[in-house]
């Protein structure tokens, strides 16, 4: 298979460090992963640094007086550190855990609402976009609903992609926040997210990009991007990222976190607490009140410590080249159209595509007989589905593990589909 | 999932309701309209009721429906309109509960073919979990609307 270029090198090699990708079904069906974009496999250094961890140096962190103590607060603190390294952080106190992508998008819309410099009130305008996930829309929706300013958003083209045309307009001096998506987990668009952030730090805006389908496959580096690029806040979740579930992170610019009011209050998150008030720890401990979930940074930090060690420009290729690959097997399957844009170059490895005369439901049931795994449904982006006048779509989505014969496989499934369902 | 479990999910009898709904769209006269959603897939359906009292007790004059989704929330609406229309709402209920029962079953639920008749075809479907929320979106619809119309008669 090493005649398609881009392909991570030893390839092979580089699987058998996913165990679940050994798993097979009744008949001795294999798996064939294809939706990495729902959530990642786990590559056996993640399993075992977290076994190791509950296993050695486990212990509650900052506040226990003793070796394990102070062992998990180094493996937990070096596990920022690493984060902080993966984003090209400016400054690692920059990195805030939370416990998922949505987590640190609520953490940004809420305090946002409550109080300080920053906060937003009527006749502010918050910008979005129609291919956001829910998780980028509902928290705007309900900062709206409960400070009196109204949600804007950014419609897509036919093509799937941004439409930009109407920016002046959006953007604009009673714009106070723009959050959106870096990569579209439904359409796979990569969105400018440097021109974005010049039109909205011209105006005084704060950005806020979710990036939980571009940290796993697109190299990020936010001390390279000039100050008028670079997002004033970024979201994505361990889970995607070869990670565990149950961490996320909300990285932020120093000045903004300190002008925001915490988020939730509790033990770790203060300076000093007295019945009558309280005063609060510095970044990023503010943000991050009672006990966290320690093993899960671990993992995550040995997560993303794996991917760097593969190199992220060399996932990245990888990535380009199956989706080029896959969207030239997908249209070889007639009746199949596929939404969002067709030039590998300018999407991720998140491809969906309607199946005329079966519903993704049945698609991806009789899919899986095959034992190929994708998504059904509106992925969450119902607004991207009703833009494009369907409800729902199958997804199929690589990553760094997925093969050209993976690809193969899923035509076939398809092409069996059709068959299946008796379509000429 | 071998083909064989594949063909127990989508029997033939499945595939033709879905291909050829039965009673599809939605008419008047109706006394309640429902619209009911599956939300992790986005499955939706808005279902008519229309009540008429008869010799024999209150009787399902129509049920019509309007539905987006699999072939499974298709033809179990289809199968659904086949089974309690013209029936009195006492038999159509009880024809629900017996659906309900062969849904939940987990697969080990033997259907009774004179009570189902094309709904016997939905047994498979009982051993996929993920799958009998599709089967009955319609028929808990149509529960719902049925209730509706009989509490505003009640009134």
């Amino acid at each position: 298979m090493s005649e398609i270029p881009g392909l991570l090198p030893e390839l092979e090699v580089v699987r058998k460090d996913f165990p679940i990708l050994e798993r097979t079904f009744e008949d001795g069906v294999p798996l064939v992963y294809l939706d990495s974009a729902n959530t990642s496999q786990k590559p056996q250094i993640v399993i075992d640094t977290m076994v190791d961890h509950l296993e050695r140096h486990n212990a509650n962190i900052a506040r226990a007086m003793h070796h394990l103590g102070a062992e998990a607060t180094e493996a937990f603190e070096n596990a920022r550190d690493v984060v902080a390294g993966f984003l090209g952080a400016p400054d690692r106190d920059e990195v805030i855990f939370t416990k998922n992508a949505s987590e640190a998008l609520n953490l940004v819309a809420n305090t946002l609402a409550w109080s300080g410099p920053l906060r937003v009130g009527e006749g502010d305008e918050i910008v979005i976009t129609e291919m956001e996930h829910h998780s980028n829309i509902v928290p705007w929706q309900l900062l709206t609903e409960r400070t009196g300013a109204t949600l804007r958003w950014f419609g897509l083209t036919d093509g799937g992609e941004l439409d930009t045309s109407t920016v002046d307009d959006l953007i604009n001096e009673r714009t106070k926040v723009v959050a959106l998506t870096w990569v579209s987990n439904m359409l796979g668009t990569v969105n400018p997210i440097a021109e974005i952030a010049q039109k909205a730090h011209a105006v005084g805006a704060v950005v806020v990009v979710d990036a939980s389908q571009a940290a796993p496959q697109l190299p990020i580096d936010l001390a390279a991007m000039t100050e008028d690029e670079r997002p004033d806040f970024l979201a994505f979740t361990g889970h995607k990222t070869v990670g565990p579930t149950g961490i996320g992170v909300l990285w932020g610019r120093r000045a903004l976190l300190e002008q925001l009011p915490p988020f939730l209050g509790g033990g770790e998150m203060i300076e000093t607490v007295r019945m009558e008030g309280s005063t609060y720890a510095a970044i990023p401990h503010k943000f991050e009140a009672g006990t966290p979930p320690i093993v899960e940074a671990v993992g995550l930090g040995a997560a993303l410590s794996y991917l760097s060690h593969l190199g992220m420009d060399a996932i990245h290729r990888h990535e380009q080249a199956i989706t080029a690959y896959a969207l030239e097997g997908l249209q070889s399957v007639s009746g199949l159209t596929i939404m969002g844009p067709l030039d590998a170059a300018r999407r991720g490895g998140a491809i969906s595509f309607e199946l005329d005369g079966v519903h993704p439901h049945d698609v991806a049931q009789v899919v899986d007989s095959r034992g190929v795994a994708v998504r059904a449904g509106h992925h969450c982006a119902k607004p991207a589905h009703a833009r494009f006048g369907v409800q729902s779509s199958t997804r199929m989505s690589s990553y760094l593990y997925t093969t050209p014969a993976e690809i193969d496989a899923l035509v076939e499934a398809l092409e069996y589909t059709r068959s299946y369902f008796k379509l000429a | 999932m071998t083909a064989e479990s594949l063909d127990s999910l989508y029997q033939e009898i499945i595939l033709d309701h879905y291909k050829n709904p039965h009673h599809k769209g939605l008419r008047d006269p109706y006394e309640a309209e429902v619209h009911h959603v599956n939300p992790p897939c986005g499955d939706e359906v808005t279902l008519r009721v229309h009540l008429a009292e008869g010799p024999e007790g209150t009787r399902v004059e129509d049920v019509s429906y309007d539905a987006v989704g699999c072939s499974i929330s298709q033809a179990s609406a289809s199968v659904l309109t086949d089974l309690v229309i013209g029936k009195t709402v006492e038999d159509a209920l009880a024809i629900h509960e017996e659906f309900l029962t062969l849904m939940q079953g987990k697969g080990a639920v033997e259907p009774d073919e004179d009570v189902l008749e094309d709904g016997i075809a939905f047994a498979g479907v009982a051993k996929f979990p993920a799958r009998v929320k599709c089967a009955l979106l319609s028929w808990m619809a149509w529960k719902d609307a049925t209730a509706q119309t009989l509490a505003k008669e009640a009134r």
